[in-house]
């Protein structure tokens, strides 16, 4: 308004230019990289304490020095055996080596790739189907791949670790399809149609896991269907695991090389798109990939609930939502979660041991509704 | 009238006898539109009329059944996705995302089309990224959390994207919907200001009055008229398009069309001034 400059206090006219915090902001990215970087770091010391503790707790009289001994034994790095503080040679004798070599390290090294495999196909399948709520286990993924891994043994054909887990792959990736095809409706996915059809889809595949188990009723049979159902690392051995491995880190790699494409779905599957975004493409390769992966891990331990729901969401409340933090920190500390939880549930009530769903179960459901209620889930 | 006044050279946006169906039904049909390079081109019609899908033939979110885009010369459907997300930004009606990020997060995701797989984010990006934000008047909002910003400083962080992407084409979908008169405002003004080429489906026609160089009208999927605001947003038109009486007079500052709307069935008396009241 043309107000007379005379009548006006000079203040009102030539205000000193606001200073907006542009500089602190810039710093904000790299102190968060920083985070990032710190909190890796110690999720890689925590993976690697974690599992030099947990062989070591359990029944049998067992040291941090003996798992040492038997590690670098058996690396062919014996050189490292240098007793640097004179505290003599600790050798474990043949039994307790067969423990550590054969049945704890197989199973604490199966838990860690199992939570890392679940907590990353958790990740994306949240991120690719917007779903906060998306878990192979709550999507009925794992169940799918029980069906197929229980078929493969039950008919009898090449019930190898291979065929075990392909026939696991082949049941969860028909698992996912039926799901995204029930729980899509005129072209779009709704989070809650989708747990639904997850839900439905899981049921089936259960009762006909227990109904093919219960038929063929072998001495094991209920002792198999808690297995296939809600997960056990008990009988993890080494020829499994060493599969799961190498699907696990290929895997892992490929995520990885898309993390920054995943990052453009923030805001949906058209924003992808027009950032530049093969949307199909990406779609089709990462879900058969977590299908896989997914197979792969159901083959080792059953299914196993909740790691996939809980573990991404503590990791972008820990990191943000970058999925080259996610990824990897979902992969690190879904390891060392599964690890712990494995160890809790073999040793607590000692020498039972409790399924190691029960405990994923008991602390995934209040995450499963503290996410149901926090977020805007539209349905 | 169709649009025959501009860019002989290729530049700018043309579409040529564009159609798209969903299940039989024709929901845009055989469109043919220019948009002037620098300008902003309206595209307006009534609610359903196919704006957004159009807009979305244009950006390649749908695939057309028949016609062609060309931006800049070059024809849309050949370019690869990521050659085309360095040419045409999208701003949607309400982008929305459950995840905690940052404003400036969201800004950088318009570098996507220049990053390869593991590249960082350079300093080059957030500078770009930081100038965008400032461009909006969003500066000091860089590490705001997306979810406590406003509807309108929401649509002002998208137009930064958008900006960051670096396109020669700007498409926008109600871009100032659920904003206030003032947010509507100045959003178009920082399009305007932008200097691209840009698209935007509007619903306040006095606001596309105002704003757009070119005005494309749409009824049921049919560009029935193009033109100057001046030349298009007539009486006779807007009887025809949206069934409604309407005075059209100049607006007192900007010499740019004002409109005034009236119910349809008029059988009031007519008063001495026209009451100046806007559609929503
Ligand atoms: N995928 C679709 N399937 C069926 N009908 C659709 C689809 N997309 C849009 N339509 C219909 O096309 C018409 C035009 O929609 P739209 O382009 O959103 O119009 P506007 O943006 O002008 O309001 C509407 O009647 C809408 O219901
Ligand atoms: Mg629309």
């Amino acid at each position: 308004m043309g107000a007379a400059p005379a009548t006006h206090a000079p203040a009102a006219t030539e205000e000193p230019p606001v200073h907006t915090t542009a500089e602190p902001e810039t710093g904000t990215g790299r102190r968060r990289t920083l985070r990032i970087g710190a909190v890796l770091a110690a999720s890689v010391a925590l993976l690697v304490t974690s599992v030099l503790v947990t062989v070591v707790l359990g029944q049998a009289d067992i040291s941090v020095r003996h798992v040492w001994t038997v590690l670098s034994d058996r690396l062919g790095l014996s050189f490292l055996q240098v007793d640097v503080v004179g505290l003599g040679a600790d050798r474990p004798n043949e039994i307790r080596a067969d423990i550590i070599w054969q049945l704890r390290l197989p199973r604490a090294l199966s838990a860690i790739v199992v939570g890392a495999g679940l907590a990353v196909v958790g990740a994306i399948m949240q991120t690719l189907t917007r779903n906060p709520m998306a878990d192979p286990y709550l999507l009925g993924i794992s169940s799918g791949a029980s069906l197929g891994a229980v078929l493969v043994i039950v008919g009898g054909v090449g019930a190898g670790v291979l065929g075990v887990s392909a026939g696991a792959f082949a049941g969860a990736l028909l698992a996912f399809a039926l799901v995204l095809v029930i729980g899509q409706r005129y072209g779009t996915l709704t989070p809650v149609r989708m747990i639904l059809a997850g839900i439905a889809i899981g049921q089936l595949c259960g009762a006909v896991t227990s109904f093919v188990i219960l038929w063929v009723a072998d001495p094991h049979a209920t002792q198999d269907v808690q297995f296939w159902m809600s997960g056990s690392l008990a009988a993890a051995r080494w020829p499994s695991l060493r599969l799961a491995a190498v699907v696990l880190v290929a895997a892992l790699l490929l995520c990885l090389w898309q993390a920054r494409t995943l990052n453009a779905f923030a805001f949906g599957e058209d924003a992808a798109a027009s950032l530049g975004v093969d949307v199909n493409r990406i779609r089709w390769l990462l879900l058969v990939a977590c299908a896989l992966l997914t197979g792969v891990l159901v083959a080792v331990s059953g299914a196993i609930g909740f790691v996939g729901l809980l573990l991404p969401h503590a990791v972008r409340f820990l990191a943000g939502p970058d999925h080259r933090a996610v990824l990897p920190l979902s992969a690190l500390l879904g390891g060392v979660f599964l690890l712990w939880v494995d160890t809790a549930a073999r040793t607590v009530f000692d020498p039972r041991e409790l399924p190691v769903g029960v405990v994923t179960a008991m602390v995934g459901v209040p995450a499963f509704i503290w996410v149901l209620r926090q977020r805007r889930v539209q349905g | 009238m169709t649009a025959a006044e501009t860019t002989q050279d290729g530049s700018g946006l043309r579409v040529h006898d564009l159609s798209w169906s969903a299940r039989g039904t024709v929901i845009v049909d055989d469109v043919e539109l220019t948009a002037p390079a620098g300008r902003i081109t309206g595209l307006i019609g009534p609610n359903g009329s196919g704006k957004t899908t159009l807009l979305r033939a244009v950006a390649r979110l749908a695939r057309p059944d028949r016609g062609a885009v060309h931006l800049d010369g070059s024809d849309v459907a050949r370019l690869r996705r990521r050659e085309l997300a360095r040419r045409l930004a999208v701003v949607e009606q309400h982008a929305g995302t459950d995840l905690d990020m940052t404003a400036l997060d969201v800004v950088l995701l318009g570098r996507t089309p220049y990053r390869t797989a593991l590249q960082a984010d350079s300093g080059a990006d957030r500078a770009l990224a930081l100038d965008a934000l400032a461009r909006v008047d969003m500066a000091g909002f860089a590490a705001r959390k997306w979810s406590t910003l406003s509807g309108g400083e929401r649509q002002r962080v998208q137009l930064a994207r958008a900006l960051t992407q670096q396109p020669g084409l700007l498409v926008l979908d109600e871009p100032t919907n659920h904003l206030d008169v003032s947010h509507a405002l100045s959003l178009l003004t920082l399009v305007r200001e932008a200097g691209l080429t840009s698209i935007a489906a509007l619903h306040d026609l006095n606001l596309a009055a105002m704003f757009c160089d070119h005005v494309v009208v749409l009824r049921r999927g049919r560009a029935v008229a193009a033109g100057s605001p001046h030349d298009v947003l007539t009486p006779e038109l807007l009887r025809d398009v949206y069934e409604v009486d309407a005075d059209v007079g100049t607006h007192p500052r900007t010499g740019r069309p004002l409109l005034t709307f009236h119910p349809p069935a008029a059988s009031q008396p007519p008063a001495p001034a026209p009451s100046s009241q806007e559609d929503s």
